[in-house]
């Protein structure tokens, strides 16, 4: 661990925006030493609230995500809000553009606002996210926001990691009723109409409200998914809405659902390091081996096939495992 | 390295001060992006305060101001000095874009200005000046 790693603890603790932006940088980098970090900040964590904003391109999640902190500011809360944008495949560049909305809160340091390229989604997007979002709760926001297209797997799993998910749907088009099949429908603990002074709006209600009955509730303690209305640019709705979060939370505790949603969580990201950290030595192992290539030689060549080398090179590490 | 770490130049393209023209910025911007950088554009007519608020909490590299107002003189220096008050100022390569004209150019190197680009610089030149002086981190 470099030397400076425990300085850069002591002063994220101390409420040093600096340290915490450095920290965030070392999180996203999965540079040498983050695991420390993290490791460091984990006691520190479990005091904010987690909400996730998810919804197709152009649904108003930025604009809301602004409201919503300078609402927060307004009660006293102090915010911190991830925005995950896509990147480049090709070159991994990309422009982070969700900040641009941030207006409401402008030179007020007690928002703390990021910005993350999705570029680390080979080595886990969310896990990612989920350790900046510790940094945050670490460092004393009340509120944590994060602000993600919903556009994919990627971005439900990054979302999964708050304790209240908020879906943006955008009025009249059919279209965005049915992108909410594929996934998200089921995370969902709030469903947003933003831009409900356009046409369509009611529409829209009506149709996410036949599709959230169509949901079999287990059981009467199940939480049972909201609709608001919001017009963000205005910031209509925008106290409505605040007041869902607070029944879900307040719901999340009298359930008891939010020390299951923790445990499952710790189990998931417990299950990814370690499926990370494996495949690790598996490569390793695999490169003593001559590497890949050597070995798609052999198997199209016809000498060995598949399962045949998988069953090699994990049968050594089973004994060993057995001998302890 | 024990996981696939990965470093991308980080750069905030920042529009301070009075300054309604963007058509430059909004190039460089997706210059940047095209070169593999990760850019936060910070939209028009930012006070400095904004833009130190910015460039330390997305922990930016690379900070370019464009500004062609001719308030240069106050509001880069403004900007610098709010960077240093966050103990950022040292490791953030600070470069200006616009019209700066000659007898300003050592005042504001002397605030901590990277470098200049003047209009006319090929972008091939600011983008390879990014990528040998952008600070390295570990």
């Amino acid at each position: 661990m470099p030397a400076n790693q425990p300085d850069l603890v002591a002063d994220l603790l101390a409420g040093k925006h600096r340290a915490l932006a450095r920290a965030i940088t070392k999180i996203e980098d999965r540079n040498d030493g983050y695991r420390d970090i993290v490791s460091a900040l984990y006691p520190h964590t479990g005091q904010a609230d987690v909400i996730g904003i998810t919804g197709s391109p152009g649904s108003g999640k930025s604009t809301l995500v602004d409201k919503l902190a300078s609402q927060y500011r307004e009660r006293g809360l102090t915010v911190g809000v991830i925005a995950v944008d896509p990147s480049s495949p090709f070159t991994g560049g990309a422009v982070l553009g969700d900040r641009i909305r941030m207006a409401s809160t402008a030179t007020d340091m007690d928002v703390f606002f990021r910005s993350m390229s999705a570029r680390g989604s080979l080595g886990g997007l969310s896990t990612a996210t989920a350790d900046a979002v510790k940094a945050l709760d670490a460092f004393g926001k009340d509120k944590v926001i994060i602000e993600t297209v919903g556009a994919g797997q990627n971005e439900v799993d990054i979302v999964k990691t708050a304790d209240t998910v908020a879906v943006l749907v955008p009025p009249s088009s059919g279209d965005d009723v049915q992108m909410l099949k594929a996934g998200i429908l089921e995370i969902g603990d709030v469903f947003v109409v933003n831009k409900a002074d356009l046409d369509g709006a009611n529409k829209t209600v009506t149709e996410l409200r036949n599709m959230l009955d169509l949901r079999d509730p287990d059981d009467d303690t199940d939480w049972s998914p909201e609709i608001t209305e919001t017009v963000a640019e205005r910031g209509t709705g925008v106290t409505d809405l605040l007041d869902v979060f607070d029944a879900h939370t307040t719901w999340l505790d009298e359930s008891g659902r939010r020390t299951e949603k923790r445990r499952t969580r710790y189990a998931e990201e417990l299950r990814t390091l370690l499926r990370a950290d494996a495949n690790e030595v598996l490569e390793a192992e695999l490169a003593d081996r001559g590497g890949v290539d050597e070995l798609v030689a052999r198997i199209d060549s016809g000498a060995t096939t598949p399962y045949e080398v998988a069953a090699d090179v994990l049968d050594p590490i089973r004994d060993a495992l057995r001998e302890d | 390295m024990s996981e696939d770490s990965t470093r991308n130049v980080r750069c905030l393209v920042a529009k301070v001060g009075l300054d309604g023209h963007d058509r430059g910025a909004h190039v460089i911007t997706r210059a940047f992006r095209d070169a593999g950088f990760e850019v936060i554009y910070s939209g028009l007519h930012k006070a400095p305060d904004e833009i130190v608020q910015a460039a330390v909490q997305e922990d930016v590299d690379v900070l370019g101001i464009s500004i062609l107002s001719g308030a240069h003189n106050t509001l880069v220096p403004k900007i610098i000095e709010g960077l240093a008050e966050y103990d950022a100022a040292e490791d953030t390569l600070v470069i200006v874009g616009g019209i700066i004209p000659d007898e300003d150019r050592a005042d504001l190197e002397a605030a901590g200005v990277d470098a200049i680009f003047g209009p006319g610089t090929p972008m091939a030149d600011t983008i390879s000046f990014i990528e040998s002086n952008a600070p390295h981190r570990d």
